[in-house]
């Protein structure tokens, strides 16, 4: 396969333009009129205009959407680590009646596809008066969110020598200190690369999100899906809202750069 | 799950909150899913059971029929590409180089868009009037218009999905490359052995494991996939891209064939539920070596 030396080097050289000119058009579209991105073909932006931002931060149809969104994602965040820290715990620490059966439905509810719990999901918040409300959302999404955390957790918890909770428990700490002094302050990376996983699987959903949400809560993606307006798709303002839409994940992304991989992979990889 | 762990049923209590959450969020709903597939309901006050009527109507629906062809083939055609593109965009990144932690994060730069905004970039990318690769193309002498003709349209997918996911190999197969030791490579060239002999022998065993997990995501989540085409070509032209839960989207909250479309579900989760099986005891297996 690799015969040749700089091949593989050549794969990556030529891989890496592939996968950074379609994000350098999004960026290049995002500061362009629509009259330049009408108008004749170019490489590079005629005239660079930060227009279609301005609007976006104006605009309250833009700038709830992106409320709407972040409130959900954090909502769900929030809900996600604070019920799979504990069970990620006690799946690293011990055997309990029907531990490998749980453990695998929570990867089924990972893998199951959001349609399938559509139909459902609808009426369900609609009967408790939910629906319509970033909590709706938030409760659907831990459907693959607790999942995910619970699997990612396990893996960097089960890294953890026990011989750290026995070294507590003959310090006569109790089981409480011990959780929340010594074993949730060293695993604070863990728990960072978690909460990042669980705000990106929350941030890039489409299908519950917008099933799940109304005239008053419309999340940052729905708005995006419906920019056409009477003169047709306003691409540069489309493009702005998606240059915007990827820098969460970007900035985030180097305090995760160690984890990214075993977070991708379930915790599964070290 | 490593197996050397105290048993202690006590641990349930860790457990529970999870448990009550998920419940909620999938345990209710997939009965209620499993309920709907067995009765025919014209409203909610008049209901009968119908048995598996709606089960061997949905298996016989040729548009399900076709959906799921289309499925099985976008999720292989993926495979087949982003597997072996990944591993040889791996075996390109230097091991330790100034440039290593750079490049790793390009690479992850797509896995990190949301969904529908993958699909967006692609539309302005590869539309003929203003993207890209579009006008390139047709600037070529090559007519491409992925908004008319269902082969340019597959082509943009698979085209997109290759710029989503291949990193996801490519990071997970360098964590596999990096966990070879030098001796192993020092011994192999004592030995003299070819290139070839070096991946097949000394790389190709490092890497099945990573490579399965891998693989086995890719097919899961590309089995699912719906946000990307939704957006990119809304299923079209005609039906030419509408892949299962799209299909399976527009039944249930397009026209609210309860039934069909809760029959629909449950197979659909049926397949899932097998490779997540597959998923589960080989993962679990390399854990426990």
């Amino acid at each position: 396969m690799m015969n040749r030396p700089g091949l593989s080097r050549g794969v990556l050289i030529v891989y890496g333009l592939y996968l950074l000119l379609p994000l350098y058009w999004l960026l290049s579209m995002s500061l362009r009129s629509n009259a330049d991105i009408q108008g004749s073909f170019s490489l590079l932006p005629p005239t660079l205009t930060l227009a279609n931002f301005a609007e976006i931060f104006s605009n309250p149809v833009w700038y709830e959407g992106f409320a709407n969104s972040l409130s959900y994602v954090a909502i769900n965040t929030l809900i996600s680590l604070a019920v799979a820290i504990p069970a990620a715990y006690a799946f690293s620490r011990y055997r309990f009646l029907g531990d490998k059966q749980l453990f695998f439905w929570l990867l089924t509810n990972r893998m199951a596809p959001p349609a399938v719990f559509l139909l459902p999901f609808f009426q369900l918040y609609s009967a408790v008066g939910l629906f319509d409300t970033p909590l709706a959302v938030a409760l659907a999404h831990c459907l693959f969110t607790v999942p995910l955390a619970v699997w990612i957790l396990e893996g960097f918890f089960s890294g953890v020598p026990t011989e750290l909770d026995e070294m507590a428990q003959i310090d006569g700490h109790s089981f409480l200190y011990f959780f929340m002094r010594v074993f949730l302050p060293i695993n604070r990376g863990a728990i960072g690369v978690t909460l990042f996983f669980c705000f990106m699987f929350s941030w890039v959903e489409l299908l519950l999100a917008r099933t799940l949400s109304g005239a008053s809560s419309k999340p940052i993606v729905v708005v995006m899906t419906r920019t056409v307006s009477a003169s047709g798709v306003d691409w540069g303002l489309l493009a702005a809202a998606g240059v915007l839409t990827v820098l969460p994940g970007v900035l985030v992304v180097w305090f995760v750069r160690k984890d990214l991989v075993k977070g991708f992979a379930l915790g599964r990889v070290s | 799950m490593s197996s050397f762990k105290p048993k202690n049923n006590r641990a349930w209590l860790g457990v529970l909150p999870v448990l009550l959450i998920v419940a909620f969020s999938a345990v209710i709903p997939l009965m209620t899913v499993v309920n709907y597939s067995v009765q025919d309901i014209l409203d909610f006050n008049s209901r009968f059971f119908v048995g598996f009527e709606w089960y061997q109507q949905t298996l016989k629906d040729p548009r399900f029929v076709d959906a799921f062809l289309r499925q099985v083939v976008f999720s292989l055609t993926i495979l087949a590409i982003e597997v072996p593109l990944g591993v040889a965009v791996a075996k390109g990144i230097p091991k330790d180089s100034r440039f290593t932690s750079l490049i790793l994060i390009l690479l992850a730069l797509p896995l990190l868009i949301p969904w529908n905004v993958v699909g967006t970039i692609w539309q302005v990318f590869a539309r003929p009037d203003i993207g890209l690769l579009g006008w390139t193309v047709n600037a070529l002498g090559i007519p491409y218009n992925y908004t008319a003709e269902p082969l340019h349209a597959w082509l943009t997918l698979v085209a997109m999905d290759v710029w989503h996911w291949t990193s996801l190999i490519a990071l997970l197969a360098f964590a596999g490359l990096t966990s070879i030791p030098t001796p192993f490579y020092q011994a192999a060239e004592l030995d003299g052995a070819s290139r070839w002999q070096v991946f097949r022998y000394v790389e190709m065993p490092r890497l099945q494991g990573v490579l399965i997990i891998g693989v086995l995501l890719r097919l899961m989540d590309s089995f699912m996939i719906y946000t990307e085409p939704f957006v990119l070509t809304g299923g079209g032209p005609g039906n030419a891209t509408t892949m299962l839960s799209q299909h399976l989207a527009t039944m249930a909250v397009g026209q609210f064939d309860l039934g069909p479309a809760a029959a629909f579900s449950v197979i659909y989760f049926l397949f899932i539920l097998l490779f997540c099986w597959i998923f589960y005891t080989s993962v679990v297996r390399s854990d426990d070596e």
